[in-house]
């Protein structure tokens, strides 16, 4: 199969797109990361959360921005209420702790959206008004939802570097992440500052749930599966560092895509055909570790590691 | 006086497991014998688990890695009509101990979450490096013609022979740990996880005992893959997948780390949790969650340290 | 029941006296996979399962019966676990069900092998048809390829060419399209292979636009096909390239996707519209006691009970006459909701496949509905390597 020019580009906004999409997966789950040192596994969940209510909210009110925009408090509120619960007594803990307690929350949530919508897949579509095409050159289209994607990641990153590094809140974050108790000594309720990271992460996963739903299988278990991605794109940008987010992001959605794409013709040009169908797919699917592993090799602290932390 | 009692309570404790075949064999009962055996499996597992994660404070998210290197060591052989259970098992303790020399050469250089997810990444590739394996039915994983054959008095395919074999590498297991834990290697391993630049000024370089803990583990990792092996007669990929080396770290973490019994009670909590609540009702998920949650808060010190008492140190 | 003495006599004595399973009572062991996401699909098992004994008045041949749930995880070793406790703890004389080739792979041969009789429910993988056939061994659905065979056969008689084949990269994605080609012989012009539980196929879309087929050909079960369908839809690609697909819409996954699977075609041996009484009964009443479409899963499971109690029939209650339940099994003498059946050599149906396209019933709800049959009566390929004689 040769090569075109046309296929590479649509290839490139697809990896994109994909990495934008990781990206609001991570962003959230990086601060929260970062911030309050916490492993939250159950990262994913938020993002289900996200998906079913937005759901539900666009079915209620008929309107899909209404739903999204619904969706996201909501996921908030979820969040902030499982930080309180569960989570606020394990910033300090182990790092083992954390993973099992948020695992329990993974069941936890899994069920609990088993039981009030059931276990099969529940119905999702992209509004009309985004279901069409535009053409990005003559003969190529693209799907206007998966653009809207692109332009809401990049509107989130922008908005979250100006909340981290123009607003007084973002201040104390930023502060509250290299010394804890130097911002505490201030008079900060670190207490009330980390309910809010951790509401605003949900917020964001939440708002990646409700992006992903028409595009993707809204049912139970639905995060777990680009969770593990989620933490590889973290690792390989830094942990705690949103710029890190971004790029891990962007090189996660673009190796994977374009590993997928292009590997098995790749390979046929090296291998015989028959050895590329087979070793193709494989080392398609191994990419990002492989991607992963040698990053952290060469950079252990990844590509972007967040300043005051050891 | 800690030793002795550490011994009384291993003796106990396989004395106890050692009445398990005469009384399923009275009661008519012989599925006792399966269900227990699968558990003391798992807790072999969980224990080489936690040789690195509880005394050495590496959180090693790829356990599971072993598991399924273990059991492919059975399984191939027996594939091309090789039975011999000393080559299987031999072949199950060697190439993971490689698997894990490679594995931790690489991951040891990191540590904190890049450390978790590297060993992770690797567990992933082998996940995916099994399910490419079609001459050994890929994903669908393979049925094992037999169990491995040792000759003599051993004989697998005999219930309550094959549950003494576990029960005693599970024994020798935890004597060969405990004393591990308590040699000198033992001592830079557990100085290395409270302070690794202490351990370093005073002349140790904890890289080449991490290490070495770590392929000793990897290596015990692989045999409770064979013996999985042997137990379902039949293995596949699944047994690498990431969730499954969560399921081994939650056996550790359940049942107390650092602790000699610990991951053992664990074990069988965690698949006695499984099996009692998934019966019950079919959203068991949501009450075994919150348990695991509470355990966490808690019981700081897993259920060993609700038993023992949470000052009890042993280890 | 026992005495209150005898429960107050040390555990184990119960045991030995209640160990002898009492010829009362039918004990049914049914394996399928209730929790996590997959567990939808056994929750339709599991249903018709109960629907199945409603109709039999709770009894099965004449008899009480008592049926134990096992849920598999999707996990071959907690599979055989669960056979395990069945066969040894509960003592039953039939396990059934069991969704997943994998964990059937691990669970028959446990089953028959302690002189137990499996009757599987879905899974067919072409192992158990041939080498590994065995006379305790009896499935009321299919063998895996039989339903890509229809699809090829169909699309060969369509002399359809130019046809762009994808599916998961495990062992049953590589069956079904081998099953395909076993009767398709026009040109494919890719095939592709995706990751397993892979959720975007944006990129692979790319790629088969510009291959520019005639025809796609898919294999996506699950959570996969929902993702695919959708994707596919949004890429502008339905009405332009027809898709054909096995084991990809149905009645799970149809209300998930709706209108994004409009027009979609699907081999299947069984579809809510077959016309027989059995069929029509069991989807009467599957819809008002469980408010929603059954699924194949569904139908195969609760003519799994049927099975059974028509064997426990014919032997009048005698549970150790296993020779004979065998022989009654083989007639396959019930009434089946896809009508009447043969038994081949391996315990397999012969049966007809039919194609299904997803069209939109007057009250505008998406269903599949039969269009033709493909193959009448058809047998499954490896029943040759099956060494039984009957």
């Amino acid at each position: 199969m040769s090569i075109n020019f046309a296929l590479l580009l649509e290839q490139t906004l697809n990896g994109l797109q994909y990495g934008v999409m990781l990206f609001l997966m991570a962003a959230g789950l990086t601060l929260v990361f970062g911030i309050m040192n916490l492993v939250n596994l159950a990262h994913g969940s938020l993002y289900m959360v996200g998906a079913y209510l937005a759901t539900a909210f666009t079915e209620k009110t008929g309107s899909f921005v209404l739903g999204v925009a619904l969706a996201l408090p909501a996921t908030l509120l979820v969040g902030v209420v499982v930080e309180i619960v569960a989570l606020r007594t394990l910033y300090e803990r182990d790092h083992l702790d954390q993973v099992l307690a948020t695992f329990g929350l993974i069941l936890f949530f899994n069920e609990l959206v088993a039981i009030v919508w059931g276990r099969a897949a529940i119905f999702t579509s992209v509004p009309p008004f985004l279901s069409g095409h535009f053409r990005v050159l003559p003969g190529l289209p693209y799907p206007t939802y998966r653009a809207v994607i692109i332009l809401v990641g990049i509107a989130v990153a922008i908005m979250l570097w100006a909340l981290v590094t123009r607003t007084r809140l973002g201040m104390r974050i930023r502060a509250g992440a290299s010394n804890r108790t130097m911002i505490s000594a201030l008079g900060v309720d670190i207490r009330q500052l980390y309910t809010f990271v951790f509401g605003l992460g949900a917020a964001l996963a939440g708002l990646a749930g409700a992006m992903a739903g028409p595009v993707y299988s809204v049912q139970p278990g639905m995060g777990e599966g680009i969770l593990i991605q989620v933490f590889v794109v973290i690792v390989i940008g830094g942990i705690g560092s949103i710029r890190g987010a971004v790029v891990g992001a962007i090189v996660v959605g673009m190796a994977d895509t374009l590993g997928r794409a292009f590997l098995k013709p790749l390979l046929a040009t090296i291998i015989s055909p028959p050895a590329a169908d087979k070793a193709g797919p494989a080392l398609a699917s191994m990419s990002i570790y492989l991607l992963m592993a040698a990053v952290l090799f060469f950079r252990p602290e990844g590509l972007f590691p967040a300043r005051g932390r050891s | 006086m800690a030793i002795s009692r550490r011994t009384l309570a291993l003796v106990a404790g396989g004395a106890l497991l050692a009445l398990v075949p005469p009384i399923a064999a009275l009661t008519n009962q012989p599925f006792y014998l399966d269900l227990f055996r699968r558990m003391m499996i798992f807790a072999i597992a969980a224990v080489s688990l936690d040789l690195i994660l509880g005394y050495g404070g590496m959180v090693s998210f790829g356990h599971a890695a072993y598991l399924g290197i273990g059991a492919y060591a059975v399984g191939i052989p027996a594939f091309h009509g090789v039975d011999n259970g000393w080559l299987q098992w031999g072949l199950a303790i060697a190439a993971s101990a490689l698997a894990a020399a490679v594995i931790g050469a690489v991951s040891l250089r990191t540590s904190g979450v890049s450390f978790i997810m590297i060993t992770l990444a690797f567990a992933q590739m082998l996940y995916y490096l099994g399910i490419s394996l079609e001459t050994y039915g890929g994903d669908n994983g393979m049925r094992l013609a037999g169990r491995s054959r040792f000759g003599g008095p051993i004989d697998l395919r005999e219930p309550a022979v094959f549950y003494y074999v576990v029960l005693a590498i599970l024994v020798l297991l935890l004597t060969l740990g405990n004393r591990l834990v308590a040699s000198r290697f033992g001592m830079v391993i557990r100085a290395a996880r409270s302070n690794e630049v202490r351990a370093r000024a005073i002349g140790f370089s904890p890289f080449r005992y991490k290490l070495t803990a770590f392929v000793i583990a990897g290596g015990a990792g692989g045999l409770a893959g064979a013996l999985l092996a042997n137990q379902t007669e039949y293995l596949t990929p699944d047994f690498m997948h990431w969730t499954r080396s969560g399921e081994i770290m939650f056996m550790v973490i359940l049942g107390g780390m650092g602790t000699l019994f610990g991951p053992v009670i664990g074990a069988v909590v965690l698949l006695l949790l499984e099996d009692v609540l998934s019966a019950l009702t079919t959203h068991w998920q949501i009450i075994l969650g919150p348990i695991l949650i509470l355990v966490v808060l808690f019981a700081k010190r897993g259920l060993f340290g609700l038993v023992a008492g949470a000052e009890t140190r042993d280890g | 029941m026992r005495t209150t003495r005898r429960a107050a006599l040390a555990g184990f004595l119960v045991a030995l006296v209640a160990a002898p399973a009492s010829a009362q009572t039918v004990k049914i062991g049914f394996i399928t996979t209730l929790s996590g996401p997959q567990g939808a699909i056994g929750e339709h098992m599991k249903n018709s399962v109960e629907l199945a004994l409603d109709h039999l008045g709770r009894k099965v041949g004449g008899l009480d019966v008592e049926v134990i749930y096992g849920d598999d995880q999707v996990k071959p070793d907690v599979g055989k676990q669960l056979a395990d406790e069945m066969l040894k703890k509960h003592k039953v004389h039939f396990v059934s069900g069991v969704i997943w080739s994998n964990v059937m792979l691990a669970v028959a041969p446990t089953v028959t092998g302690a002189g137990t009789f499996m009757i599987g429910t879905n899974a067919g993988p072409h192992e158990l048809a041939g080498k590994m056939c065995h006379e305790l061994f009896f499935t009321t659905s299919w063998q895996n390829d039989q339903t890509p065979e229809a699809m090829g056969k169909y699309m060969q008689d369509q002399n359809i060419t130019d046809v762009y084949a994808m599916a998961p990269n495990y062992a049953a994605g590589k069956d079904m399209i081998a099953g395909v080609k076993r009767y398709f012989k026009n040109k494919i012009v890719g095939e592709v292979y995706t990751q397993l539980g892979q959720q975007d196929y944006q990129a692979e879309i790319s790629q088969l636009r510009a291959a520019s087929p005639k025809a796609v050909f898919v294999f996506y079960p699950g959570g996969m096909g929902i993702q695919f369908l959708k994707q596919y839809a949004q890429a502008g690609l339905r009405g332009q390239i027809p898709l054909y697909s096995v084991y990809t819409v149905d009645e799970i996954s149809l209300p998930a996707v709706k209108e994004a699977a409009l027009g979609q075609f699907e081999t299947r041996y069984w579809s809510p519209d077959l016309k027989n009484e059995a069929n029509q009964k069991y989807v009467v009443d599957y819809r008002k006691k469980y408010g929603k479409m059954p699924v194949f899963y569904g139908a195969q499971s609760y003519d799994g009970i049927m099975l059974i109690d028509a064997a426990v029939k014919a032997v009048k209650g005698d549970l150790t006459n296993k020779k004979g339940m065998i022989a009654a099994m083989r007639q396959a003498d019930y009434k089946s909701t896809r009508g009447p059946y043969k038994y081949n050599v391996n315990h397999f149906p012969i049966e007809n496949f039919y194609l299904l396209k997803a069209v939109q019933d007057p009250s505008g709800e998406l269903v599949m509905q039969i269009q033709k049959t493909v193959f009448e009566n058809h047998k499954d390929s490896y029943s040759a390597e099956c060494p039984m004689k009957w």
